[in-house]
């Protein structure tokens, strides 16, 4: 049995030497089993071992090794080659800036990521011989699929608002916020629905839902988004009967 | 010259340890100035992919005791008991710590928190999130850690050298990787956080970053590596890649079978008794290599070696998707096999290292102001063999420990001299100018690395004898020799991956030097080195710690006593 081969045809920079970005192609024997990763690695390890790329876990939640394959957001750990053709394309993420090759830029990210709080904020905190918080499975469930985003930014990649508006807090880091807006152990709502109703919060986005289709970890920002919109206005209208710093319930 | 930043107390990691640390000082002393300085965005840290749970009593059944006394015993009597008794008061503590900081731990009906079966404990006392407990865990500290203002973050920075000048350490030199300038991150502690070193071994369930770097820097000034011989192979890791099918599969109620559908920890004398499938890791990894060589191992097509099959079928797939969905969602990414209605093909897997850096009970290192805590520390929790789930609430206790001690510590210690560590660095900045891109008449990084991983696969696996481990000493000398010729290609200062793979094998070869030297120093067989010509346990030579230094002349071995107290070492069977 020959071994099947693919060409891998894949977007090169590097700042030190290149205007522009390039594209370099790779004809490569590859195993039935292989995952987009396992080609690329193949290509540092046998062909040319400067081509520079982010991974670590190899099973799908470290979240390092998104890239854009055949033009569309993939965490390539867990692509499988079989679902293309004889020529592959793998291109860095789209929507952020390339620090080389297949490297995307995050910092951009982890300033939004910080900006809605993605901690349990209390008046008070809780001591520990208080013992664990009760929470209902029921509860957990309100939030926890929101908990699941791997930080892969798949979803940034494929946002038509983020393309469109940088300062866009974007799917993944509003879905966060949201998670412990849902939090029963969490009091901070009040302060994150003021970034949420911000300029680059929740009601920019336009729910293209397209985050959510890519996401391959089923989180649903696009879903959580909604929720925030809604939990929004809510809140916003019930500060009206209300009063400011009144009785929370 | 090179760029200086001021601190007080330098954290080189960003996992689980790394970011307790951190938390720990900020409390410790507010407005204190920390450095948390990583290879990877702190999320990306392996911690990450832990699956199964964390352990620390809970429930009414359970004691401190019990728990203190199933650690002892995993060790098989190489814990240290202050250690663990410390480990196990704290424990409860720190994993309500986590569940205050918002870690979605899975919760019973009446809303407190689930615990599942693990691996030689006698109880329920893993706590977990689903099958994603490493995750949750690591989320949860770094969304917290952001909260403190005074965590200053050097995300992407390899470290690769630590600074020491009159036997103290008051910082670190780091790449940048993404401008390939190097820094001088200057603390007056530095605590080492950086994992283990799974990736030594070709079969792991390590991702790309467990290089035992943390190991390597500290050896190279000149301190003891504790306990390295002591490597665990966990008994479920999947064909072809070595992701890892947790432990709770078992826990939850999954079976081991054999070729011939039987459930062998049941019928066959494993020494795991009526646990069976929840016997320790080291004896379960030994019965299933027993089971393959005596013909009744598995075959999967297109794989190399043989398996055992683990079977959660009758579990129910309600059962699946709730308490392991992830083990569903990874044996059907990546061995093709869905769980609820196939067994998964399964064998030992090089997981975790109990040895590391030699600290005491404070994460204290021999050196002045290095610390060390988590998978790259040995405070001697773990001994000969770490019991499932003691390794996450070992991050989290031992990581708070390690801060609140650096804070002490740094009360009474003086800067140093700075222009002797810029000296420093700056050395180190024309040695890494130097590599990058250098060419030699020898191979790539990835070959050198693989004669490394073959050499320690077959000197140091599930079983072990004097003369393959001989054998791994003299092949992992000759790899380093080799390691001086390896031929770089990529020139870049940009993001250069290769330049950060060529000092992790460096580091590796240190790793697997003093691995191999302490195994082939213990003839006996004790918790996870198991030594075919010394089948048995030996507490009149061999009670004890293994050390090696590092010396020019190449390692040194010596040994350091076992704490003992509370119990006095007897057979282990369950
Ligand atoms: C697949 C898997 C599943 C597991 N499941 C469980 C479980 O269910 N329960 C349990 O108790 N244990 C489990 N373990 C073990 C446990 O997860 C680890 O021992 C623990 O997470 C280690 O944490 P750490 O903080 O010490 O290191 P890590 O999380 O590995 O973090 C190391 C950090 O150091 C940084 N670093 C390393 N080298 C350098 C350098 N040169 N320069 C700068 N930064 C550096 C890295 O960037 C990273 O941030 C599992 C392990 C694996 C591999
Ligand atoms: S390598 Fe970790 S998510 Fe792909």
């Amino acid at each position: 049995m020959s071994q099947e081969t693919k060409t891998f045809v894949v977007t090169r920079f590097d700042p030190d030497k290149d205007e522009v970005p390039k594209t370099q192609s790779y004809e490569i024997p590859v195993e039935g089993d292989w995952k987009i990763l396992d080609a690329l690695n193949y290509i540092k390890d046998e062909v040319d071992p400067t081509l520079s790329h982010r991974w670590s876990c190899r099973m799908a939640v470290c979240g390092s090794c998104g890239m854009n394959v055949n033009g569309e957001p993939k965490l390539t750990c867990k692509d499988p080659v079989s679902n293309y053709g004889d020529t592959v394309e793998v291109a860095p993420l789209s929507n952020f800036p390339v620090v080389r090759d297949l490297v995307v830029e995050l910092e951009g990210f982890m300033e939004k990521f910080k900006a809605v709080k993605p901690w349990i904020v209390v008046a008070k905190e809780r001591a520990v011989e208080e013992g664990t918080t009760r929470q209902s499975p029921d509860e957990l469930a309100d939030f926890k699929q929101f908990s699941m985003c791997i930080n892969c930014m798949l979803c940034y990649a494929a946002c038509p608002v983020v393309s469109n508006e940088p300062d866009f807090i974007g799917p993944a880091a509003l879905a966060l916020g949201h998670r412990y807006n849902q939090d029963t152990r969490d009091e901070g709502a009040p302060e994150r629905n003021e970034i949420f109703r911000d300029e680059g919060g929740v009601f920019s986005c336009s729910f293209a839902n397209e985050c959510s289709e890519v996401c391959p970890k089923k989180v649903n920002p696009a879903g959580a988004i909604q929720q925030a919109k809604l939990r929004n206005v809510l809140d916003w209208a019930a500060s009206f009967v209300v009063k400011r710093g009144g009785k929370e319930s | 010259m090179v760029d200086v930043f001021r601190h007080d107390v330098v954290i080189v990691g960003g996992g689980g340890a790394g970011l307790r640390a951190a938390i720990a000082i900020s409390e410790a002393q507010p407005g204190l100035s920390i450095a948390l300085v990583s290879k990877v965005y702190p999320m990306r840290s392996h911690t990450v992919s832990a699956e199964g749970g964390a352990a620390a009593v809970a429930r009414e059944d359970d004691s401190l005791e019990m728990h203190a006394y199933d650690t002892v015993k995993g060790s098989d009597f190489l814990g240290d008991q202050d250690v663990i008794q410390y480990f196990v008061e704290q424990a409860p503590k720190e994993l309500t710590r986590l569940e205050h900081w918002g870690c979605p731990w899975s919760r019973n009906e009446d809303g407190t928190v689930s615990t599942r079966a693990f691996g030689g404990m006698t109880t329920k006392r893993t706590w977990f999130a689903t099958d994603k407990v490493g995750f949750h865990m690591l989320h949860t500290l770094f969304q917290t850690s952001m909260k403190f203002g005074d965590i200053d973050r050097y995300d992407e920075h390899f470290v690769t050298k630590l600074l020491v000048d009159d036997g103290d350490c008051r910082g670190v030199a780091a790449l940048d990787m993404r401008t390939g300038e190097m820094k001088a991150v200057l603390g007056r502690a530095v605590i080492l956080a950086t994992g283990g070193g799974g990736k030594v071994w070709p079969f792991t369930t390590n991702g790309n970053i467990k290089t035992g770097d943390g190991m390597a820097l500290a050896y190279r000034e000149g301190v003891a590596l504790k306990d390295m011989e002591f490597v665990q192979y966990h008994p479920t890791g999947l064909p072809g890649t070595g992701i890892l099918i947790t432990e709770a599969t078992r826990g939850e109620g999954g079976y081991l079978l054999n070729s011939e559908g039987e459930r062998f920890l049941t019928t066959r004398d494993y020494g795991v008794g009526t646990k069976a499938e929840l016997g320790p890791r080291d004896m379960i990894s030994r019965a299933i290599t027993q089971e393959i060589a005596a013909g009744r191992g598995v075959k999967v097509p297109g794989k190399i070696g043989q398996y055992s099959h683990l079977d959660l079928r009758h579990l129910g797939e309600e059962k699946i998707d709730s308490r392991l969905p992830f083990v569903r969602e990874l044996s059907r990414t990546y061995a093709n096999v869905d769980p609820v209605h196939e067994p998964i093909p399964i064998r030992p897997v090089l997981h975790y290292m109990m040895g590391g850096v030699d600290t005491d009970i404070d994460g204290a290192t021999e050196l002045g102001g290095l610390y060390a805590a988590g998978e790259t520390a040995c405070v001697s929790l773990n001994g000969a063999n770490r019991l499932g789930s003691n390794s996450l609430t070992e991050c989290l206790v031992f990581g708070a420990r390690a801060g609140e001690h650096a804070v002490q510590y740094i009360q009474g210690a003086a800067a140093g001299d700075e222009a002797r560590f810029v000296a420093q660095v700056e050395a180190e900045a024309s040695r890494v100018e130097e590599l990058r891109g250098r060419r030699r008449g020898g191979e790539k990084v990835s070959k050198v690395r693989e004669s490394l991983n073959d050499a320690m696969e077959a000197g140091t696996g599930v079983y072990r004898e004097q003369a393959s481990m001989a054998k791994a000493v003299a092949a992992v000398a000759a790899v380093k020799a080799s390691y001086e010729e390896v031929s770089l290609d990529d020139t870049s200062k940009v993001f250069n991956t290769e330049l950060i793979a060529v000092l992790e094998l460096a580091n590796m070869l240190d790793v697997a030097e003093t691995v191999a030297t302490a195994a082939v120093n213990r003839k006996e067989s004790r918790g996870a080195h198991a030594c075919s010509d010394f089948p048995t346990r030996n507490d009149s030579e061999y009670l004890h710690h293994s050390l090696v230094h590092h010396t020019p002349e190449g390692p040194r071995f010596d040994k350091k006593d076992v704490t003992l107290g509370v119990w006095e070492p007897e057979e282990r069977k369950y």
